[in-house]
């Protein structure tokens, strides 16, 4: 009896293994591409738009016959923004046979990931990761802005421009994005003659009452708050900071993009706020104009963000990089594909929805900042 | 005039967490164990309130009920499920299991609700008073509501028949089974009190800081659970001066020494008055009799 069992179980394991084999190759004659990047949570609106953007360029680029003849397939995990779960999301991605990754959309599963594509050689392109180290390996690029350059950017810009000359910043010190921009923030805009009158810190634990660093905002007597924060924590800022009549600028890089629809009810307290950020859906060029009409048609007339903005130049870049390597084999190992991409994207120039960007071996895109203001839950080229 | 703000600022983070610390030391009190589930039923009835005012329309006021009807009721059921064939367990099991608790209600949250913070309509209509500094209608509320509950917590449990069962089955289990009263009744009335209590400052918080997601109950659940051991673990009015003084000492400390150390601060100070003072400042010593 245990003797027939035991063949039984065999037998069904091998019936289990095999249709576990059949089930990974998709499509013989397809490479494919994974995505990581938070859908749920607290930067949701992120992963999202990175999905949806990323989805509707490789939509595009198959029905117009593909790269050098090969169709792309796209798979997309969820990390909720926690790096533990985004290495899950990369494990289980190797186990549907991604060939090179497309992510991870926020900065700190982005360099837990960054650490694993390293180890296997899997090339990597973040649309969004902005933080150092999530290129510091030779595998990696990035579309937007590193945090140095959104920190340094801004400053210049808000120099420039004459915005204000006393800047007060609430900052999250247990996040690297905002650390980050926050300290070249501060370097430059000592160089630049602007004078900081606090910089007022919390953390993932205490991001819920801003009352007192708004207080202290409001003596110092800052004509501008630049917030280099993710829009949860932002929206609570400006309704606490309503609540307090604190009569101040907003300023913010790509992590207030989002603000709009978290605001919910009180989304008229955006208005006024500015933000750097590579995209703006309202832009008349040839390129955005497609990219939104088509972004819109397929999502429920919902109005792309930068993300999304950004993943599909991530996707087109892809297509452009394998071009240039000239990859025609859909079976190519993810190793063999990352050394021969590593090379195509110094050669290549894309002219995407987010500026015309060109890469060095450091990963890094060469583009310019653009700045926006939202007016009436919209954004405006300033 | 700035220091009169920042300690308003206090008083109304403070109450808060007052409030929430009602609910650890009613529960503590009478059946002597820590339920840090208390946090999670906190955000459940802010998402039940969430539901009823957004999803369903309902008036502010029924939306309340239904929010402190579905707390009571879940925390019955937990203390039923889950505690309740545990009474006679090692503190530590029962403990173990509360921790257990409050992880399932937070994964049943991001089950239903997702991981994204929703936006929370406050349920006080919009108003402050300017007096040289400015307080929100939120904060008055919020500090009203919890005098009145803590007030008519004291008298209910002094002058009642309900409530000095609470205090007989506090002070000795045994001894008032042995007088005739229901111990599994009056646990259960703890429980359901407790729960209550926590589904007002679940429409509280929720409408100081407008935002409500699965994790929304942790960390103000953990401060309040601090503030109730600085007042003194089973002391009503402990609590709550507990939880005002934690929050005017964050809020002070974020002020004049540094918004990052302000939580450091805190903790800090708990562990100087639990130096001192082991019980609590109104905690009560109980001298073991041989």
């Amino acid at each position: 009896m245990k003797k027939c069992m035991a063949i039984l179980m065999a037998a069904l394991m091998t019936v289990l293994a095999l249709s576990g084999c059949t089930a990974t190759q998709v499509d013989e004659n397809a490479l494919v591409i994974g995505g990581i990047g938070p859908v749920t949570g607290v930067a949701a609106a992120y992963g999202q738009g990175v999905k949806n953007g990323a989805t509707l360029a490789v939509e595009e680029i198959n029905a117009a016959g593909g790269v050098n003849g090969l169709q792309l397939a796209f798979h997309f995990e969820d990390d909720e923004h926690d790096a533990e779960k985004a290495v899950n999301a990369y494990n289980t991605l190797k186990d549907k046979g991604i060939q090179l990754l497309m992510g991870t959309v926020t900065s700190v599963p982005c360099v837990a990931v960054a650490a694993k594509t390293a180890e296997d050689n899997m090339f990597q392109l973040t649309p969004s990761g902005s933080s150092v180290e999530c290129i510091k390996n030779d595998n990696a690029f990035r579309i937007c802005f590193s945090d140095p350059n959104q920190g340094a950017a801004s400053a210049e810009y808000i120099a420039e421009h004459q915005l204000a000359s006393k800047v007060a910043v609430i900052y999250n010190s247990s996040d690297v994005y905002s650390q980050g921009i926050y300290e070249t923030f501060a370097a430059e805009a000592a160089a630049r003659n602007l004078t900081i009158t606090t910089a007022e810190a919390f953390t993932d634990d205490s991001a819920t009452d801003f009352t007192v660093q708004l207080q202290k905002v409001k003596e110092s007597g800052a004509e501008l708050l630049f917030l280099p924060i993710y829009y949860e924590a932002a929206a609570l800022i400006l309704t606490q900071a309503d609540n307090m009549d604190l009569d101040v600028k907003f300023f913010g890089c790509d992590g207030l993009d989002g603000i709009i629809g978290q605001l919910g009810d009180n989304a008229a307290l955006a208005d006024g706020v500015m933000l750097l950020t590579p995209f703006a859906a309202d832009a008349t060029d040839e390129k955005s104009v497609a990219f939104v009409t088509a972004y819109k048609e397929k999502y429920n007339n919902e109005i792309p963000n930068q993300f999304a903005a950004d993943a599909y130049d991530a996707i087109y870049t892809i297509k452009a990089a394998l071009e240039d390597a000239q990859v025609t084999d859909a079976t190519i190992s993810m190793s063999e594909l990352c050394e021969k991409l590593k090379v195509s994207m110094q050669n290549i120039t894309v002219a995407g929805v987010t500026g015309t960007m060109q890469w060095d071996a450091s990963g890094e895109p060469t583009k310019d900042p653009k700045a926006m203001y939202i007016e009436n839950g919209a954004y405006k080229a300033m | 005039m700035s220091f009169l703000s920042y300690f308003i600022t206090g008083i109304s983070l403070g109450s808060i967490y007052a409030l929430i610390a009602l609910g650890y030391t009613m529960v503590y009190g009478i059946a002597k164990m820590l339920n840090f589930a208390h946090g999670d039923v906190i955000m459940i009835g802010g998402y039940v309130a969430f539901t009823a005012i957004t999803t369903l329309h309902f008036p502010i006021w029924i939306s309340i009920c239904i929010s402190i009807l579905a707390c009571t009721l879940l925390g019955v059921l937990i203390e039923k499920v889950a505690y309740k064939p545990l009474r006679k367990a090692s503190p530590l099991a029962i403990l173990i299991t509360a921790i257990g608790v409050s992880y399932l209600l937070q994964n049943v949250a991001l089950l239903i609700f997702g991981s994204a913070a929703k936006s929370f309509t406050s349920v006080v209509p919009k108003f402050s008073l300017d007096l040289g500094f400015s307080i929100t209608g939120e904060t008055l509320v919020t500090i009203v509501v919890t005098l009145i509950l803590v007030v008519a917590l004291t008298l209910f449990v002094n002058h009642t028949k309900s409530g000095k069962a609470m205090l007989a089955v506090s002070e000795d289990r045994g001894a008032a089974q042995l007088m005739g009263i229901n111990v599994n009744t009056t646990i259960s009335l703890t429980f359901a009190i407790g729960s209550g209590l926590a589904a007002v400052a679940s429409v509280l918080l929720c409408s100081a800081y407008p935002q409500i997601s699965p994790y929304t109950g942790a960390m103000p659940g953990i401060k309040a659970f601090t503030a109730a051991v600085f007042g003194g673990i089973g002391s009503i009015p402990g609590a709550m001066i507990g939880g005002v003084a934690l929050g005017i000492i964050e809020s002070l400390s974020k002020a004049y020494i540094s918004s990052q150390m302000a939580d450091a601060i805190v903790f800090a100070v708990l562990i100087i008055v639990l130096l001192v003072k082991p019980t609590g400042l109104f905690g009560k010593k109980h001298n073991e009799k041989v």
